[in-house]
């Protein structure tokens, strides 16, 4: 568990290459505290969370208040606490209206039982994170999921077993 | 419905298009070397303008008039593509931004020189990750052809474009909300006036357009205003407020049909063509019970009016909120609508920001309304609660900064004045329920 009262005198949470990454975006902007969210993503790519103490180093980056920066962090449901971090696969199940009646919320309930987690929770090997969405765009498609930046499609119950298979998470 | 050449799709089936000089061999950025090279920026305006083109993220406000609204002495500009598609049963411009990403990126460049920004940003929701990488990718090759960057094709005009990734919250397509989220704050929308075209991002003058609109932006400069006004519905001419439904539109079909997809004909299609003749009619040999016209937040049509023209004045006067994002989401005849209900509000409670005490509340209490209706423990008074809670939210009752709050409302207002003897008998079996338990 990350504190940053536990931090000063540790090695700073953000190592030089997430530095470099969130410095390119300074020239994008007029001023840095459009950065917040860039900043955010790139920790939470690297660290599967944003912990309190990558609040205030983002902050210190950003000429900001760490207050602005939790703000900002707080708002959006998508950002994980170091209490709570994500697996090594994020996998969003769409809920909103096309794929509920093609047969979404049955789809989130099996990928659920299969891996022994509720919506948000991550698999106890820690491999895949299952959650629901609200519209992925992929209408078309339903009802579909999300996982590592691809879409899939016109799912089934055979298909959630063959995708489970191919992430290698343990079935409950 | 004679045969309609698409025009925002026509690359789509165009192998590598995505690709910078496949792109130009389909006549790609002769548009923009007119527009840069041959126009001023106020003749971009106007031929924009004349074109009748109605935005397309759902509002539906003259893109021309928007571009007016900016400040004559302004010294900044800034140009923001909405590309935070999150309505739900709308797909359109993930697809025009994975399959014909220079087509995007035209619009934006045209429409940036028209409004003069040096910099443009594409708020893109983070959900569409392949989207994301393609489009950079466009971005990247645009800059190497000197489409982007300084003194493009050697007219003084400069341009940046960035992409700017949202973080899974439907507000940011408010174009506000959208604002203060690139702006790096949590996303609730602003107090207007002042509108963005006077005080946006940065606090600068600001052009918000979504991906759609600006694809057609290229193509109307590419063919001219009377090209597209020669598609759709005219205005009205007994109507002075009807301002026409002109050009192509992709249409989004979705939810019980055939073949859900994504279809390019012109603005005034039917529902029932569209369901029957590009979606192939209703799944499993059933018949349609409902539609949801133009996104969920547009409200509901009842089988009886799927004869409703798509444009931007015909869904009013069946009840509807408008068009919309024109995204069609079918519902057979063996749906509940208390469950279609309980999905759109479910919806609206997970996504109101939190801002206007109506919203944040109003649309909580609907949920938790219809989700004991849905159990079977509703109350006779719930009905009328339902009703009176969904007309105090919103801009139209004055009680709400953005939009969220009616189209929170519209479904719930539309499904008790339609299906309201679904949710009389849903609540009657609960009644009987209880008092045998």
């Amino acid at each position: 568990m990350e504190d940053s009262r536990d931090r000063n005198d540790a090695e700073p949470l953000l190592d030089e290459q997430m530095r470099e990454e969130i410095r390119a975006y300074f020239s994008r902007y007029p001023n840095r505290q459009a950065v917040v969210l860039p900043a955010l993503h790139i920790v939470q790519d690297r660290l599967k969370c944003v912990p309190d103490s990558a609040v205030v180093e983002i902050a210190e980056m950003l000429e900001l208040a760490p207050a602005e920066v939790h703000d900002a962090l707080s708002f959006y449901g998508f950002f994980r606490s170091s209490e709570n971090p994500l697996g090594e696969l994020r996998c969003w199940v769409c809920r909103s209206v096309s794929c509920a009646f093609r047969g979404g919320e049955e789809i989130l309930e099996y990928l659920c039982k299969t891996l022994d987690v509720k919506p948000g929770q991550t698999s106890a090997d820690g491999r895949v994170t299952v959650e629901f969405a609200e519209c992925l765009g992929g209408c078309d498609l339903a009802p579909c999921l999300l996982v590592d930046g691809q879409l899939h499609e016109d799912l089934s119950v055979e298909k959630i077993d063959q995708l489970v298979e191919t992430w290698g998470a343990d079935r409950a | 419905m004679p045969d309609f050449e698409p025009v925002l799709l026509k690359n789509v089936p165009v192998p590598g298009v995505e690709q910078i000089d496949i792109y130009r061999g389909q006549g790609g950025y002769q548009a923009t070397e007119r527009a840069l090279k041959e126009l001023s920026p106020d003749d971009v305006i106007g031929i924009v303008r004349d074109a009748g083109l109605r935005g397309r993220g759902g509002a539906g406000f003259p893109c021309g008039v928007k571009w007016g609204f900016l400040p004559k002495d302004r010294t900044t500009t800034y140009m923001c593509v909405n590309a935070d598609e999150s309505e739900p049963g709308t797909f359109n411009n993930r697809i025009l931004m994975e399959r014909d990403p220079h087509q995007l990126l035209e619009g934006a460049i045209i429409a940036s020189y028209a409004t003069q920004a040096s910099v443009a940003y594409i708020y893109i929701r983070y959900e569409f990750v392949q989207a994301y990488h393609i489009l950079q990718q466009a971005i990247d090759e645009a800059y190497e052809a000197g489409y982007l960057g300084q003194d493009i094709l050697g007219t003084g005009f400069g341009l940046d474009v960035y992409l700017h990734r949202g973080a899974a919250a439907y507000i940011c397509g408010e174009e506000t909300g959208l604002i203060e989220s690139l702006e790096g704050k949590r996303a609730w929308p602003r107090i207007k006036p002042p509108f963005p075209a006077v005080e946006g991002v940065f606090r600068q003058p600001t052009v918000v357009n979504n991906v759609e609109t600006l694809c057609c932006v290229t193509h109307i400069l590419d063919r001219g205003a009377d090209w597209f006004k020669s598609i759709g519905v005219p205005a009205d001419p007994d109507n002075p407020r009807d301002i026409g439904s002109y050009g192509p539109k992709l249409y989004c079909l979705s939810g019980h049909v055939n073949r859900p997809g994504c279809y390019e004909l012109p603005l005034g299609v039917t529902c029932r063509e569209l369901i029957e003749e590009q979606g192939g009619g209703v799944w499993k040999g059933r018949s349609p019970k409902a539609a949801i016209p133009g996104g969920i937040s547009m409200g509901l049509l009842r089988e009886e009016e799927l004869d409703t023209r798509l444009d931007f004045s015909e869904l009013q006067k069946v009840g509807c909120l408008g068009l919309g994002t024109a995204a069609v989401v079918v519902f057979d005849d063996q749906t509940s609508m208390v469950d279609v209900l309980y999905n759109s509000c479910r919806f609206f409670a997970h996504e109101s920001c939190g801002q206007c005490t109506p919203c944040r509340e109003g649309t909580g209490w609907m949920l938790r309304i219809v989700e004991r209706i849905r159990d079977g423990q509703g109350r006779r008074e719930d009905l009328d609660i339902l009703v009176g809670v969904a007309e105090s939210m919103g801009i139209m009752p004055g009680t709400t900064i953005c939009g969220l709050a009616d189209g929170a409302a519209w479904p719930v207002k539309n499904a008790l004045g339609k299906f309201r003897e679904e949710f009389e008998e849903a609540i009657s079996g609960g009644d009987e329920e209880s008092a045998q338990g």
